[in-house]
């Protein structure tokens, strides 16, 4: 496992308390799950994704990531639409370990609210909450 | 005897049984045919048999054989599989399972010949009522979720007898992941209720969820990290407040039988799972059975047919309008019923020394290791314990090193990363099953892991090495499982 100074965290994206990264710049905007995540989970077997157009709530799970220690649950970070979705993770899942924040990106997200991406984390704070945990 | 179990002595090496024997070896003489050569087969049917091996039976015997002591039960040494109890299954219930009037009972039988079978049943319905209190039962489902599933399908239906449509539920983040499953199959959407830093849950928190538009809640107790629900009662009370129904996933029954009346408690359905609670072999995928009991309001929803006494004669009776149907063909697994009959009939009133002692070891383990692994929670446990890996990552080891180390000292491995609230978890149920001495050497083995996981981690690393394979890949089995034989 990764010590915290190990970890990537690119300062430019949004985070949550769940270890999903959201890119604020964009629109849509890409979502995935953290460094941390992908390190925490270890090897990812399985990624199943919503079909694209779905309407979710904030906090809702949108989809899921298996790994061979178990399988998790990932959220929205906001309300909003499915606008994408990274077909590509259904024959390489392993794209979540070797590259969480580019080619393993899971969903795009049309945000209902496009302010409510600031209410997100940004690095400095997700950082400070992982050397708390 | 120290906490070292296995040993390095003779294990035999086995290949597949399609690199054994020799072509026209055959393990019995077929009788010649005397039925008519049928005519050719359409050419689309047509083609060429399956290809097995040809075997003599002693190769085929000791095939089995030595695969056999390749495995691990609970027959070989401890298996503290946390949430699964895996306690020993007393050998009397094979004894009686094999009785020729069980055994060879048969399901088409007219009510008449089947009066002892249908009795048992009867029975076992009666036992479980008293266990928790409830006014009714339904032995049909055929393990804990199709218990779960029962239970969700007798919510739907009892809110349809109102007139009501309730479209969620809610379910804690400690639940069993079949939990969400099963509402979510009788079309309601999971609300997820985290519990408290103190790992139970909180009715302020249920009371912010539950709604008119909410069927109820799922609640397991004890819970999946070995606590007690202790504001069960108080979260009942708000859910039946608003209308709601409580489930009870009683998947921790062992833990607390003769304790707990589910009834008084608040709870409108809990199941058991029998295999686990009631000592029928399990693991490896079954079989096993999960009947549910209920409150007298539910009781007319309970699945058909019901085992039912009229006169001193036992029946089946189909005549229930507002039953939610079949769920299983003809009446359950029958042969684990029996099996929990006689474990319920062997122990009777000490079923409750069966919770007390299942408590009581999981905190002697708790309470002996607590100074080497992290304990996920404080505070006395039910009947298993939970750690973290906090203070294993240090050291660069994780969890799962641990439980391969411990195979190779002779111990089946805990449960590891579930509950998935818990960081790296390892959850340890050691069962009633266990004497003081077992317990020990089990606890004298972790300790030396953690030893060695400070001054040795590479022998963690590369465990197990006793075994006849060593670590597996794990991640190339799940991304490039290869599910034939002998290809």
């Amino acid at each position: 496992m990764k010590e915290i100074k190990d970890l990537v965290v690119p300062d430019n994206l949004s985070y949550t308390d769940a270890h999903e990264w959201m890119d604020k710049e964009a629109v849509p905007s890409r979502m995935g799950i953290t460094d941390y995540a992908q390190d925490q989970l270890g090897d990812v077997v399985f990624v199943e994704l919503p079909e694209p157009g779905t309407r979710l709530e904030k906090g809702e799970v949108c989809a899921t990531v298996e790994s061979v220690k178990a399988v998790s649950e990932i959220y929205m970070p906001v309300s909003g639409t499915v606008s994408a979705v990274n077909t590509e993770l259904e024959d390489r899942p392993e794209l979540v370990n070797s590259s969480p924040y580019g080619d393993g990106w899971i969903l795009e997200i049309t945000a209902d609210d496009p302010a409510a991406l600031l209410s997100l984390m940004d690095h400095g704070a997700y950082l400070d909450m992982l050397k708390g945990l | 005897m120290t906490g070292d179990y296995a040993s390095g002595g003779l294990v035999f090496k086995e290949s597949l049984l399609w690199e054994k024997g020799k072509k026209g070896r055959m393990a019995f003489s077929m009788p010649l045919s005397d039925v008519p050569v049928a005519e050719a087969l359409p050419p689309a049917m047509a083609g060429d048999g399956p290809d097995f091996p040809d075997l003599s039976e002693l190769e085929v015997v000791r095939h089995y054989t030595r695969l056999s002591q390749w495995n691990y039960g609970v027959d070989s040494g401890m298996y503290p599989l946390g949430s699964c109890t895996m306690k020993y299954n007393p050998k009397i219930h094979e004894k009686l399972a094999a009785l020729p009037g069980f055994a060879t009972a048969h399901p088409l039988l007219p009510e008449s010949l089947s009066q002892g079978a249908l009795g048992l049943m009867f029975e076992l319905q009666e036992m479980l009522k008293a266990i928790t209190g409830l006014d009714a039962a339904s032995l049909q489902p055929a393990a804990g979720a199709h218990g779960e599933l029962c239970g969700m399908m007798l919510f739907d239906a009892c809110f349809k007898a109102r007139g009501e449509k309730r479209t969620k539920i809610i379910i804690p983040d400690t639940a069993h992941g079949t939990n969400p499953a099963s509402a979510a199959l009788c079309g309601m959407k999971p609300l997820s209720l985290r519990s408290g830093p103190d790992g139970i849950l909180h009715a302020e928190d249920v009371a912010a969820l539950m709604d008119e538009n909410t069927a109820g809640i799922m609640i397991t107790n004890p819970n999946t990290l070995g606590l007690f629900e202790t504001n069960f009662a108080a979260i009942a009370a708000i859910v039946h407040e608003k209308g709601g129904l409580v489930y009870c996933d009683g998947a921790n029954m062992n833990a607390v039988m003769g304790y707990v009346d589910m009834k008084r408690m608040g709870v409108d359905v809990v199941h058991f799972n029998l295999h686990k609670t009631f000592s029928t072999p399990h693991g490896g995928g079954g079989p096993g059975a999960g009947p549910v009991c209920v409150t007298r309001e539910l009781e007319p929803f309970l699945p058909v047919p019901r085992v039912v006494k009229k006169d001193e004669e036992f029946a089946l009776e189909t005549d229930f309008p507002g039953s939610i149907g079949r769920l299983h063909a003809f009446y359950g697994n029958f042969g684990v019923l029996l099996k929990a009959w006689a474990y319920i009939r062997t122990l009777g009133d000490d079923l409750k020394r069966v919770s007390e002692l299942a408590v009581l070891n999981a905190n002697y383990i708790r309470e002996s290791l607590k100074d080497e692994y992290n304990l996920a929670y404080e505070g006395i446990c039910m009947h298993e314990c939970v750690f973290s890996d906090k203070g294993l990552k240090a050291l660069g080891v994780t969890t799962l090193d641990v439980a391969k180390r411990l195979i190779d000292l002779g111990f089946h491995p805990p449960t590891v990363y579930f509950p998935l609230v818990v960081s790296g978890s390892l959850m340890v149920e050691p069962t009633e099953t266990e004497s003081v001495e077992e317990l020990n050497r089990f606890i004298e083995a972790m300790k030396r892991i953690r030893k060695e996981a400070e001054s040795e981690p590479e022998t963690l690393l590369q465990s197990p090495s006793r075994t006849v394979v060593g670590r597996l890949d794990e991640t190339g089995a799940a991304r490039n499982p290869c599910l034939c034989g002998g290809m």
